[in-house]
């Protein structure tokens, strides 16, 4: 790693501050673990490291009825995938968490962490951003709420300004609804090589009703990408295999993936095809007896 | 240069380090503990697998200073003197170690599990170990070594 000089936030203020004195050469430090492996590779070498672990005022779970599900910035995936209450009314968020990476990893990285280093490979992020999240953006004098899927810009870029922190993901609560995350990878453990979450919410009056749907792909993208195209095929429509088929093929037509060591494009394609038809199908199950 | 006060294996330690360095590296080169290894040096082969106040961790990819006011155990700290820690003899009458370059590793990542789950499944013990990667054994008799380790045992022995 390079050389960089550490300082420690005690309070988001004092963290927003610091970030806005040494704007781009400074990065906010959570769990690290992406950031620090990063450095160590020299991908990114930041002059000023802002360390904001510490600030325990933005690590907690929180559930109402009303107004949903709200996790602070710095809590950890493990804290998610462990949660009562985030198991009961989310369980897609959990069951994503207990397949992130390794425990270790998840006992000290942190879920604002993972949002902001945007790789494209984050399971993470689509499956926020299927269950309909947005985001708290705290600067030194500013706070705004952004919908999840317009906070990244590209892959590893996000719309964060110099001075901001993540501070709180909100999930909105959803009556019949329920959704599922799934990825394919090479072995335990590895970076999606493609990843799809689906959240599907179904007519209170007519169960077989599709009212609202979210397809959301990961790893086939420089950022999570929505098929809207094979979305709208179903919202509104009574869910069946033959639509189900359609709109699968039609969502593995609107990604990129690239071809590399993990699979070529076309391989990519019809992997994303079938985890989409796959997870409509278990979201549709999921929604009829949440 | 920044001030480092923690607890490494029950024992109060004070350093001054650079800032870029890992708690793997602080371990290893400053205190001398070498059972802590970076492998891959990424936080994927799971060598530098320490306990944090009780949770496993890969040390390769934390700064030291992040530890700081932290309780750090290492394969170093699970014994008493000569009386091995239950899950250190189990990997002996398992024999779940060829070249042993995996094993602090996984021991630390085994007991982390075995303390938040006395009782695992082998599909628990594989899935918690799912971060740390072994190139000569195969798995078989590491899983079998902790799922041995019978807490009943482990519980007189804390008594």
């Amino acid at each position: 790693m390079d050389n960089f000089k550490y300082f420690p936030a005690k309070d988001v203020t004092e963290a927003c501050a610091l970030l806005a004195r040494y704007g781009e050469e400074a990065k906010a430090l959570s769990g690290g673990q992406s950031l620090v492996s990063m450095m160590k590779e020299k991908f990114i070498s930041p002059s000023y490291i802002i360390d904001i672990k510490g600030i325990s005022d933005l690590d907690y779970i929180r559930y109402t009825k009303d107004d949903g599900l709200r996790i602070g910035g710095l809590t950890t995936h493990r804290s998610v995938e462990k949660s009562d209450i985030i198991r009961e009314k989310f369980f897609m968020l959990a069951e994503m968490e207990y397949t992130l990476a390794s425990v270790a990893v998840r006992n000290w990285g942190t879920v604002g962490g993972n949002l902001c280093s945007a790789d494209p490979a984050s399971d993470l992020a689509p499956t926020l951003i299927a269950l309909g999240a947005e985001v708290t953006l705290t600067g030194v004098d500013t706070e705004r709420v952004v919908r999840l899927e317009e906070f990244f810009v590209d892959s590893f870029e996000t719309i964060l300004n110099e001075d901001e922190i993540l501070t709180e993901i909100h999930v909105p609560n959803a009556i019949m609804s329920g959704g599922i995350h799934t990825k394919f990878a090479r072995r335990a453990t590895d970076l999606a090589v493609v990843s799809v979450a689906t959240y599907l919410t179904l007519d209170v009056s007519n169960h077989d009703l599709c009212k609202d749907i979210r397809i959301v792909m990961g790893s086939v993208d420089p950022i999570p990408s929505r098929s809207k195209r094979a979305e709208e095929l179903i919202k509104g429509q009574k869910i069946n295999d033959v639509l189900i088929e359609k709109a699968a093929q039609i969502a593995s037509e609107d990604i990129q993936p690239t071809t590399d060591l993990n699979g070529t494009e076309e391989f990519k394609r019809d992997i994303a095809r079938v985890l989409v038809q796959r997870t409509i199908k278990e979201a549709a199950v999921r929604a009829r007896t949440l | 240069m920044e001030n480092l006060s923690l607890t490494v294996n029950g024992e109060h330690i004070t350093a001054e380090i650079n800032p870029g360095t890992t708690l793997q590296k602080f371990l290893y080169d400053n205190l001398g503990l070498t059972g802590t290894k970076e492998g891959c040096g990424e936080g994927l082969c799971g060598c530098c697998t320490v306990r944090v106040d009780g949770k496993a961790v890969k040390s390769c990819i934390i700064l030291a200073l992040q530890a700081r006011g932290k309780n750090v155990q290492t394969i170093e700290g699970l014994a008493e003197g000569e009386k091995l820690d239950l899950i250190q003899e189990a990997f002996l009458d398992n024999g779940a170690f060829q070249c042993g370059y995996c094993t602090p590793g996984m021991i630390m990542a085994g007991k982390a599990h075995l303390d938040e789950n006395p009782n695992p499944s082998e599909k628990d013990v594989r899935h918690a170990l799912s971060g740390n990667l072994c190139r000569c054994t195969g798995y078989h008799k590491i899983v079998k070594a902790i799922l041995s380790v019978d807490q009943k045992k482990v519980m007189d022995f804390k008594k």
